[in-house]
């Protein structure tokens, strides 16, 4: 008797129905919609928001689909793609700058299944057009930038503690040189230096009094991986701007950046963004009342400027001097905090440059307001505006007052994001127009759907219901491969449909070596019941042992494959996995439910058995 | 209906001269032509730039061709790719010229001639980034390789997975001859397609060692010679490897006819693999597993009589 127990067919029943589920999503393409999202917790996205967009949405006459809030940005659907960009230009008008407003494609699946996180498979560029970049961060920038600092900041330390010091030089990528007059500067200029620079190591020579600093290894190794990260914060900052709904920018190597930008169109523009500096600028505000309401009136005297300044509670204008006293390139580091009476702030570090024309500045201008402006693209925004209370030596900048932690959270990345740590070059681009996408699915799916439709026809023949079995399996097979991926969301490719088609034609090599061990039981003059339950025991050991060596393969392409190679490889390993499944259990629990409830069962349609006559 | 109507068992062992010559030609041939020719190795590989474009009418390749050489950026490739509407634009990469704007002036200078000149694709790939593909990707068939070695030592025997080896790596050398000899593009997909192959053809030599270790468990088999044994196994999975190879290349196939020029290479890779993958699990493999001594006691355990208790 061929039968299961009945958890079996409920375990199996459980995954097909699973899969199913899970498969559904990508059968209902997508509809058109605008995304909503801010880069600060300042402005943030809430159903206040929502509400604002509907109105404007009414009184524009635009119906949308639907619209709601997914995490930290806003959703709306529309019906096709010219009310999308109709939408797209009255949203853009009634929220200005402030949010990041970006055309989107979003899966037309019914509620119930999106509610079940039921999503179709992600797409990997290839199929669905954009750019691709690989950034290389210059790391050895990076440590000279570091390097420069540094003896800056010994200049300044021995200066304030009246050392007396020759020259300082910098000795290969992460030694600096200071000459000394004798054994006592020298070891006086050694304790000061080691007590305020703790992430170098001294030594000193006795004989010439050289002191000689030394990057720390851990230090260089910090060095590196903040320049990738601050550079992947601005790259972030920087992609908001061109409105990518779903823009991926990781880390990749030690010292590389990925940055992907679906469905944009415009490399030039896209390079143009990614590789430019962004500057910020120091520069005083004119309060004086009269000056002020001049410019409100359309007329900026000569020598000024009018901005808009962002906050919480609203855009404001301020007017600014045209002089400007500092540039960022003096900022070394931007970190949110909190000041002596509890209030978020914003700690400034400014290399000696920077620090020495700030003393002068704050000791020239107490009382008075002065601005950070961050000026990116010809368009200039005010930061912040604090007034200055006392003078500001030593290069350690507060920033507090009127500040939220979340303003303060924002005003430091916007400080930080300003420049980069360190230069970058794109070493890999690849650029995928979205008919050329749209094509590569169509044909993949072509593949796929031909390959399939011919290897069950020639299975249904030569097998009879066994192969019309093992085409169930195989159709049970595909399901849960694409069920597996929609679920992992893991990226889609061209080489990854490959992989589906290909596992599919592998997968049926399992069925084969079943219905051609049953034959052979049957030709032996076993039993149909027992034949098939020899020919599914025989067999399994070879599926064990044929996949697991095709495993082996896959899981080395996963691990040193890139790109291309680890999108096939990613398809190819969870279809090996599937496939066993559905090869072995499903399979079986067709034959069973069909054939094993049969008593007397004299023959089984597994195609013509043919027998030698001479045995 | 059934294809393999075999009365006797094929005797594939007394072939082995005859197998071993073909293999060994065609082996040293593939070698020959990796040498001589050399692969031609695609962008991701070498770096460079590869620009896709489309016209709206029949491209003039030649005027492309003298648009693009105005840049004096070195040897450019101009080819039509499937239509005359398509066409494909290789640039070297030149040392100093890190940046990725060429693609934009190539662009400029095309829609100077056409305005209508659509931008595809472009892939430019940095001289770094290659040559860390190349030393992955041969690490990757080096773990593969090892890693399939041990599995079928431990679940086998070390002279078939010595030999099941030999015979995949044939196979991937007589795939990468005829990429050389016809000088087809060598791309990451077709190195995964490479890959693939390697695990696919072990799948082969498994089926047919996994029948040789039951033929030596079966009675009926006992007294027999190790290539009789070897011959049976073979001819008994013989119906087995034509059907799923058939329905594995229908898949093929079907990526060659409909899947375009961006799996062409892969389902190029994947016929010779495995029309060779047939032919080197059983006439390389085999012999090879027989040369080097497989015996029965290699696969069956056999128990030892019981030593007498001393007293």
């Amino acid at each position: 008797m061929n039968r299961f127990p009945i958890w079996k067919y409920l375990l199996i029943a459980l995954v097909l129905i699973t899969a199913t589920i899970y498969t559904l999503p990508n059968f209902f393409g997508e509809t058109p919609a605008v995304q909503i999202s801010s880069t600060r917790q300042s402005t943030p996205v809430d159903t206040a928001l929502m509400a604002r967009i509907e109105t404007t949405l009414k009184q524009q006459g635009i119906a949308p689909q639907g619209i709601f809030l997914d995490g930290t940005s806003l959703k709306v659907r529309f019906k096709d793609p010219d009310t999308q960009i109709k939408a797209r230009d009255a949203i853009q008008q009634a929220l200005g700058d402030t949010y990041i407003i970006a055309l989107n494609l979003l899966p037309a699946s019914p509620e119930w299944l999106t509610r079940l996180h039921a999503n179709p498979m992600f797409l990997g560029l290839d199929l669905r057009g954009g750019v691709h970049f690989l950034l290389e961060v210059d790391m050895q920038a990076a440590v000279e930038k570091t390097m420069e600092r540094y003896a800056g900041d010994v200049r300044r330390e021995l200066k304030a503690a009246k050392i007396r010091y020759g020259t300082i030089k910098r000795q290969g990528d992460t030694t600096l040189e200071v000459q000394l007059r004798d054994a006592d500067t020298l070891k006086a200029a050694a304790d000061k230096l080691a007590r305020t620079l703790p992430s170098v190591s001294f030594d000193s020579d006795d004989t010439n009094f050289r002191l000689t600093l030394k990057l720390k290894p851990e230090e260089i190794t910090r060095i590196q991986s903040d320049a990738v990260k601050q550079n992947i914060t601005t790259l972030h900052n920087r992609v908001n701007e061109l409105g990518v709904a779903e823009p991926v920018i990781q880390q990749a190597g030690p010292s590389r950046i990925v940055v992907q930008l679906p469905g944009v169109q415009d490399t030039a523009k896209a390079k143009d963004i990614l590789g430019r500096t962004a500057t910020l600028q120091v520069r005083m505000v004119e309060d004086d009342p009269g000056k002020v309401a001049e410019a409100l009136a359309g007329n900026t005297p000569a020598g000024y400027e009018l901005l808009d300044e962002v906050t919480s509670r609203g855009t404001g204008k301020i007017l600014l001097k045209k002089d400007v006293e500092l540039t960022g390139d003096n900022i070394n580091s931007a970190q949110p905090g909190f000041d002596q009476n509890g209030g978020a702030s914003v700690d400034i570090g400014l290399d000696s440059t920077g620090a020495e024309i700030f003393r002068t500045l704050t000791a020239e201008s107490i009382g008075k307001r002065m601005a950070m402006v961050l000026v990116e693209k010809n368009r200039s925004e005010v930061v912040t505006a604090p007034v200055i209370r006392s003078e500001i030596g030593g290069g350690r900048v507060q920033i507090s007052g009127s500040m939220n932690p979340a303003e303060a959270n924002d005003v430091a990345l916007l400080l930080r994001a300003g420049s980069l740590a360190a230069p970058m070059n794109i070493i890999e681009e690849r650029t995928i127009g979205p008919s050329l996408g749209k094509e590569n699915i169509e044909k993949g799916f072509h593949s796929t759907l031909w390959g399939f439709a011919a290897i069950a026809v020639f299975m249904a023949i030569y097998y009879g219901v066994f192969g019309v079995i093992s085409v169930i399996s195989l159709a049970a097979n595909l399901f849960m491969l694409v069920a597996l991926l929609s679920m992992l969301q893991a990226t889609l490719t061209l080489p990854g449909i490959a992989a589906i088609a290909l596992t599919l034609g592998m997968a049926i090599d399992a069925n084969v070596l079943i219905n051609e061990r049953i034959r052979e039981e049957l030709r032996n003059g076993v039993p149909p019941q027992s034949a098939i339950q020899a020919g599914y025991g025989h067999a399994w050991a070879t599926i064990l042992d044929s996949n697991v060596t095709t495993l082996i393969a896959g899981l080395a392409l996963l691990i040193f494959g890139s790109g291309p190679v680890r999108g096939f490889a990613v398809v190819h390993c969870l279809g090996i996995m599937t496939s066993m499944f559905s090869a072995v259990l499903v399979s079986r629990a067709v034959v069973n439910l069909w054939y094993g409830r049969r008593r007397r069962l004299t023959s089984i349609s597994i195609g013509q058995v043919w027998k030698p006559d001479n045995k | 209906m059934e294809f393999f109507r075999i009365k006797r068992d094929i005797p594939f062992m007394s072939y082995g001269k005859l197998t071993t010559t073909i293999s060994l030609v065609t082996f040293i041939l593939a070698v020959v032509f990796l040498f001589t020719k050399g692969l031609n190795l695609s962008v991701e590989f070498t770096g460079g730039t590869v620009m896709e474009v489309q016209y709206q009418q029949a491209a003039n390749l030649g005027d492309i061709r003298h648009r693009v050489e105005t840049l004096k950026v070195g040897e450019v490739q101009v080819q039509s790719l499937g239509t005359s509407r398509d066409v494909l634009i290789r640039l070297p990469s030149k040392a100093g010229t890190s940046s990725a704007k060429l693609s934009e002036q190539v662009m400029g200078l095309l829609k100077a001639g056409d305005a209508s000149v659509q931008l595809r694709k472009v892939e430019f790939v940095g001289p770094s980034v290659g040559e860390e593909l190349v030393s992955s990707g041969l690490t990757a068939i080096l773990l593969v390789c090892v890693g399939i070695v041990i599995y079928l030592a431990i679940r086998f025997e070390w002279r078939l997975a010595l030999s099941a080896i030999i015979a995949n790596m044939h196979d991937v050398v007589i795939i990468l001859g005829c990429f050389a000899l016809f000088q087809w593009e060598f791309s990451l997909t077709v190195l995964a397609g490479v890959l693939a192959v390697l695990g696919y053809s072990v799948n082969e030599s498994v089926v047919v060692f996994d029948r040789i270790r039951e033929n030596f468990r079966r009675p009926a088999m006992r007294g027999k010679s190790t290539a009789a044994v070897i011959d049976n196994a073979i001819t008994a999975t013989m119906s087995r490897t034509f059907i799923t190879h058939g329905s594995t290349e229908t898949m093929v196939l079907s990526m060659l006819l409909f899947g375009g020029p961006a799996l062409h290479g892969f389902a190029m890779a994947l016929t010779i693999g495995i029309v060779f993958g047939i032919y080197s699990s059983v006439l390389v493999a085999s012999p090879l597993a027989l040369a080097l001594g497989t015996k029965r006691e290699h696969m069956v355990k056999i128990v030892k009589p019981k030593e007498e208790a001393v007293v």
